[in-house]
């Protein structure tokens, strides 16, 4: 595919070849979310709209400030608001948490991806999604350990944050990190980014938050997405973060020989993905892939935390 | 003196560089057809940048407003994007969720483009010329000023007071637009002149 | 604000108490999430909400609305017994010394001087005592039961921790905590920073409010040094400007005041705007109104204006009253205003007891909206069901809806909280026909001329002699009108000291307001805005970014009045012998020959230490007021009054009803609900989402906060059967409202008097314009009654019902 021409491109879904390693690997960015210097003001849910020309739809209020209530196929950011006593303290505790794709180190949406080239992971650690090469098959839904991509219901096509591939590809930070009001997004180095958290967490702990930490999760080799968090060794607190995130096994298994044989029954919906779309109309995928989806999905319930799990 | 700056063209000409150097060190390094294929091209390449403040609150933040067309003759001008100004001493880029979507406010579907008028007990607004509406106002102006002004007050002091109409001035306006609304109001004698200032 | 936004990166602690920063002023907050970070600065939040702010805080206490001064005088108290003071700041900078008159005193909630029946002051014992010269008396010492720290500590001794928790239901340990914290500043090199807003100045006593902070600010030396300051963060992207250049009923631009009729004449007018020094040798700046005034006359009336007419002092309207918005619409109401211009804004949502705005509205003759929106206001007369039930039919007014640019659309300059007037560029046209409010106010004054002109008609002096030096009379441009803020020289302006030497030549930009004359040899329409236009150009528009000492400054980044100056009254960050208080954190000082440092001085730049010249050159006294003599209607100190809808009596005083100096009409005492009938206590707000009623026009933030809403504490959802996300009715002796139930845990029932007090936060963005879901606001409830100082209204503080309900029959 013309995409392997890219010396940049690191992994790429159901394709079996490796792409060439020959030039040293660029510079690994990374988002730092601080969440205890969040306000949650939104701005970044504005930002991220207004940047990637979505329109959210106008909800109505349900008796909290989380708008919208989930995560949309407009909406790849959300403000999710905890309200937690905390039981050590006795003191009361307003936990803000900016939800979103983690561009995970090892992405189990790419991983999971049946059709060729839809999901990309760069040499820089942003996975994006192509949308013309994407199915609309929602694996990539259920491979994801944070339950973050979203399927259009009016293209059929999984949209979640790019970590604005297109600014960053232009040497500017994405569009929620440069609106942050209070710096609690920053955008830098993965290296800068860590050593940013080190200062935080050195004073978040001469607060007195002593679990004070940085979630860059290991199960998924570390995320290009990564919290300060006052009190890292309850992640979940923060409205259902995963305390250990993996991929699920069945998506490595998937990728194995599974993938390669559903990989010759959609070879047809992978290349033409964009004419099928356009002549055949919705996209369809072969029973094997069905199959596999259904399992993912029944796995996937148990290990991803969905919204009804998440309100604590 | 008045920074014709500086960073604004650097961003410019990075923008117009799409496909050149800058990806590299971001690590899309050649990737023209990568570009293509995955990254959406940036969309603020060749728009003409405009320095403003944000219109909400008093923090005053600085904006650039992103617009089509590069000012030439046949192309009408259209906002697109506004964005944080990085050089602004406070907000150094920042925007809260309200000035970050600036755009959807010059945007809305409920900007006013023509003056209208409701008649006595009518249930709708109709569309009016300028003319109509200025002169029909300075009309009911000036007969209500000649109607109620007080020249003197009860103990003969000269007072050149209006106290029948009143006007409440704008708190997103310019200085320069309170200065003319002042003018134009106080040299008529009119008292009861306020801002949000009060409220 | 005293200080810069930028400024507050240098604080070690901030309070935020009537105001949330974060959600109302996100990007100016970033200051203190920065001096958090890289100073170990502390973060006090007190709130009656567990606010956005409280969030980031360090330390959060809960509060009743409207009870700030009692925990603000439990903090003086506080501060004074514990001896908590910085001692040669308030011995040096304030009056603490002064002496009172002997007949001054307070008892039973009142000062001296009441007049029941008049609600008012006779404010003649609330002064200094005077010696044979004129000067104040003084005790150096402090110890004169007379002089102003003694009176302070008489007057706040009330204010107990068990008071404080009393009246303001802010737990005992909690209120301790927050005032330890606050003591902890009175040493030289620790700084505070108060940060408030609309939270303390919509309330019956707002003014008030902010004077105890005030105090506090000077008992700790906090005022005109880094890092600390009086920092009113301000609502509207020019309410500065607006304010700076008197768009209010009493004032003439840089707060210069209209005269009242009782000054009969030019000479009686001036003759109280002496501001004859109250200590020797002090510089007493007002002494220039003068100046001040008569370039501004000459702005508005040029040649017309001469010394024979007094400068056309009598072209002025002369007051008998003030004409806030609430005296506005009660004229309105009885038919006494006619005809109404809303320039922006929309009272018929925001301006308290909607009712009566209704009312007031469809009494008009005619109204005039100016505005870039379709506001509620300009609909008024149009029925939206349950959201407006009006019988279009039954009003008579005349309305004109006149649609005119944005900031996108138009250039000029704003002024920031901190100030800095800084200049925009239009990037677009306006959409269709719609016109700047330059151009629609032109249109108007020269219309109404053209009429004075050919017909005659009532005083039409001051209309057809206006100045008006526009190349294009019906346009004039913003550049053209910011030249005439700053002022020029009509005549060669000489120096004082050698009248040969030409200061200003004529009809050249003046630098600064210390070359405007008395003599009409200079015009400047604003005095404070004297140097934001010059001969070296636009000043406003400046954008470079240079920071020495990384104060956060930015000197050469726009302009800030007075004089280019960040921080006001920066004499005082540097003790009586000109050394800075604080070595890390310099800002003025003396160098030997002049004062230096990284800001103006707010001083005479050569005036030597030893001159013993105060660092407050705008007061005769030249020092700061702990007691503010007759400057403010409802006394010389802050005290404790109860809001005019409150649930208990005053603690302190218990036959007082509300701030007996507020003024209030018949039909709205009579309108104040009890708390046998309306036992909440409700408080209206702003949230992050939304900018007033604008942006439920905005997509985006309609999206991101869509419906009208109220919150309540678990504890009151459960005792009403209220549940989370269900519908409920609120209302008040004035009206009632529909919301969806926000039941959270950040508000919760405070223990006042030993009984638990429920509050009902509401906030105020919905109507029924717009792109959000149609909602109903505050002002439905709110009571008509504001400041005794200013009438801003009691937004903050009302008595309310609430029950579960059905939702509206339109939603």
């Amino acid at each position: 595919m013309a995409s392997y021409q890219s010396l940049d491109i690191k992994r790429r879904s159901a394709s079996t070849s490796t792409p060439p390693v020959v030039r040293s690997t660029a510079l690994e960015v990374a988002k730092l979310i601080d969440v205890s210097k969040c306000i949650g003001c939104k701005a970044c849910q504005a930002a991220c709209l207004e940047w990637n020309n979505l329109k959210e739809e106008i909800g109505v209020n349900t008796g909290v400030y989380d708008n919208p209530h989930d995560l949309t196929p407009n909406s790849w950011t959300l403000m999710r608001f905890t309200e937690w006593d905390n039981p050590d303290t006795g003191d009361f505790e307003w936990l803000i948490r900016k939800d979103g794709c983690m561009h995970c180190a090892d992405p189990g949406c790419l991983k999971a991806c049946p059709a060729p080239g839809a999901i990309v992971q760069y040499t820089n650690g942003i996975v994006d999604f192509v949308s013309e090469n994407c199915i609309g098959c929602a694996y990539c839904v259920k491979g994801c350990p944070f339950n973050i991509p979203r399927i259009s219901q009016v293209d059929r096509k999984a949209y979640k944050c790019t970590l604005c591939s297109d600014r960053v590809a232009v040497g500017q930070g994405p569009a929620c990190a440069k609106a942050c009001p209070t710096a609690a997004i920053m955008f830098g180095t993965k290296d800068d980014m860590k050593e940013q958290a080190d200062r935080r967490i050195t004073d978040l702990k001469s607060r007195g938050f002593s679990n004070a930490g940085l979630y860059d999760p290991q199960g998924v080799g570390g995320t290009h997405v990564m919290y300060v968090l006052h009190h890292l060794d309850k992640p979940e607190i923060y409205a259902g973060l995963p305390k250990d995130p993996q991929i699920s096994p069945l998506v490595s298994a998937w990728k194995g020989g599974a993938k390669l044989f559903a990989l010759g029954a959609i070879a047809f919906a992978a290349v033409g993905a964009f004419f099928h779309h356009t002549i055949v109309g919705p996209n369809k995928v072969s029973e094997t892939d069905e199959e596999n989806a259904a399992d993912l999905a029944e796995e996937g319930a148990q290990a991803a935390p969905t919204p009804e799990t998440r309100a604590l | 003196m008045i920074g014709q700056v500086s960073r604004r063209q650097f961003l410019r000409t990075a923008g117009a560089g799409v496909a050149g150097t800058t990806l590299g060190a971001m690590g899309f390094g050649g990737a023209e057809q990568a570009m293509a294929q995955a990254v959406r091209p940036y969309k603020l390449a060749r728009t003409t940048e405009t320095r403003n403040i944000c219109t909400y609150c008093s923090v005053a933040c600085g904006v650039i407003m992103y617009s089509l067309g590069d000012r030439s003759k046949n192309t009408h001008s259209a906002l697109i994007h506004v964005e944080g100004d990085p050089d602004h001493p406070t907000n150094r880029g920042t925007l809260c969720p309200k000035g970050a979507a600036l755009l959807d406010f010059v945007h809305s579907q409920t900007r006013l483009k023509h003056p209208m008028h409701r008649k006595p007990g009518s249930d709708k607004f109709e569309r009016v010329s300028w003319d109509f509406a200025l002169d029909r106002i300075a009309r009911l102006m000036k007969d209500e000023r000649d109607a109620n002004f007080q020249t003197t007050n009860k103990d003969g002091v000269t007072v050149n007071r209006w106290t029948s109409v009143g006007f409440l001035a704008a708190s997103a306006t310019t200085n320069e637009t309170g200065a003319m609304t002042y003018k134009v109001i106080r040299s008529m004698g009119l008292l009861p002149f306020d801002n949000q200032a009060r409220v | 604000m005293t200080n810069a936004w930028g400024d507050i990166k240098h604080t070690d602690l901030v309070v935020v108490m009537g105001g949330n920063a974060a959600e109302a002023h996100p990007c100016g907050f970033k200051w203190v999430t920065e001096a958090k970070a890289n100073r170990g600065a502390k973060l006090i939040v007190v709130d009656p909400r567990f606010t956005r702010t409280a969030s980031v805080a360090d330390f959060y206490c809960p509060i009743r609305p409207g009870t700030d001064i009692a925990f603000l005088g439990g903090v003086i108290n506080y501060l004074l017994s514990n001896d908590k003071i910085q001692h040669d700041y308030v011995k040096a900078f304030t009056n603490a010394s002064y002496l009172v008159k002997p007949e001054f005193g307070w008892s039973e909630g009142l000062f001296t001087g009441y007049n029941e029946e008049k609600r008012d002051y006779d404010k003649s014992s609330w002064d200094y005592q005077l010696d044979e010269q004129g000067y104040a008396k003084v005790d150096d010492t402090l110890q004169d039961p007379r002089c102003v720290f003694q009176l302070m500590k008489q007057h706040f001794a009330v204010y107990t921790p068990e008071m404080v928790e009393k009246i303001c239901g802010s737990p005992k340990d909690k209120f301790l905590k927050v005032a330890q914290m606050i003591s902890e500043c009175s040493t030289p090199t620790k700084t505070m920073t108060s940060m408030y807003a609309l939270g303390w100045t919509q309330h019956s006593k707002g003014a008030q409010n902010i004077r105890g902070m005030a105090m506090i600010q000077l008992l700790l030396g906090n005022i005109g040094v880094r890092g600390g300051g009086m920092n009113a963060l301000r609502g509207h992207s020019n309410i500065q400007g607006l304010t700076d250049l008197g768009l209010l009923s009493n004032m003439l631009p840089g707060y210069m005041n209209l005269p009242v009729e009782k000054e009969v004449d030019f000479n009686a007018y001036m003759s109280t705007r002496g501001f004859k020094p109250l200590r020797p040798g002090q510089t007493s700046f007002w002494q220039n109104y003068k100046k001040f005034f008569v370039s501004f006359q000459k702005s508005m009336w040029g040649d017309k204006a001469t010394a024979e007419n007094n400068w056309a002092f009598d072209w002025l309207p002369k007051l008998d009253v003030t004409y806030d918005i609430l005296r506005t619409f009660e004229l309105m109401n009885q038919g006494k205003i006619t005809g109404y211009f809303c320039q922006g804004f929309n009272p018929l949502m925001t301006f308290p007891n909607r009712g009566k705005i209704t009312s007031g509205l469809s009494k008009l003759k005619f109204l005039v909206t100016m505005d870039p929106l379709d506001t509620e206001t300009s609909r008024f007369w149009e029925n939206h069901g349950e959201f407006n039930d009006v019988n279009s039919a039954d009003i008579q007014t005349e309305v004109f809806q006149l649609p005119t640019s944005c900031f996108a659309e138009d250039e000029g300059s704003i002024v920031n909280s901190g100030r800095w007037l800084q200049w925009h560029n239009a990037a677009v046209s306006p959409p269709g026909e719609a016109k700047s409010d330059v151009w629609i106010m032109a249109g108007l004054h020269l219309r109404i001329k053209e009429l004075y002109l050919k017909e005659g008609g009532a005083f039409p002096d001051p209309i057809v002699n206006l100045r008006w030096p526009y190349a294009i009379p019906e346009e004039p441009a913003a550049e053209e009108l910011a030249r005439e803020n700053n002022g020029q020289a009509l005549a060669d302006v000489t120096d004082p000291t050698d009248p040969t030497k030409v200061l200003v030549q004529k009809g050249k930009l003046l630098d600064s307001f210390a070359q405007m004359k008395d003599d009409g040899s200079t015009a400047g329409f604003c005095w404070i805005y004297a140097g934001s236009y010059t001969e070296a150009g636009n000043q406003m528009a400046r954008r470079d970014t240079w920071d020495p000492g990384d104060t956060g400054l930015a000197p050469k980044w726009a302009w800030a009045w007075p004089a280019n100056r960040r921080i006001l009254y920066n004499r005082a960050s540097s003790d009586k012998n000109g050394k800075p208080w604080d070595p890390s954190r310099k800002l003025v000082y003396w160098t030997g020959e002049r004062w230096g440092g990284y800001d103006v001085p707010d001083y005479g730049p050569t005036v030597k230490p030893e001159q013993s010249v105060g660092p407050f050159i705008m007061n005769p006294e030249g020092v700061a007021r702990l007691f503010t003599r007759g400057m403010m209607r409802d006394g010389p100190f802050p005290s404790h009054y109860e809001p005019f809808e409150a649930p208990v009596a005053n603690a302190i005083a218990p036959k007082i009803k509300g701030n007996p100096a507020a003024r209030i009409f018949k039909a709205d005492l009579e309108a104040l609900g009890s708390a046998d009938k309306f036992p909440y206590v409700a408080t209206s707000y702003r949230l992050t989402e939304h900018f007033h009623q604008w942006t439920k026009h905005v997509w985006v933030n309609a999206a991101l906060q869509p419906e009208f809403f109220v919150e309540i504490s678990e504890e009151l959802a459960k005792e009403k059967g209220i549940v989370k996300g269900g519908w409920v009715r609120v209302w008040s002796n004035r009206g009632s409202i529909k919301a969806k139930a926000v039941v959270t845990k950040r508000i919760r029932p405070l223990m006042v008097d030993g009984k638990p007090t429920h509050v009902v936060g509401i906030p105020q963005h919905w109507g029924f314009m717009g792109r959000a879901k149609k909602g109903h606001n505050p002002n439905s409830l709110t009571p008509f009654v504001g400041d005794a100082n200013i009438e801003t209204p009691e937004y903050k503080a009302f008595l309310v019902n609430i029950e579960p309900t059905s939702g509206p029959a339109t939603s």
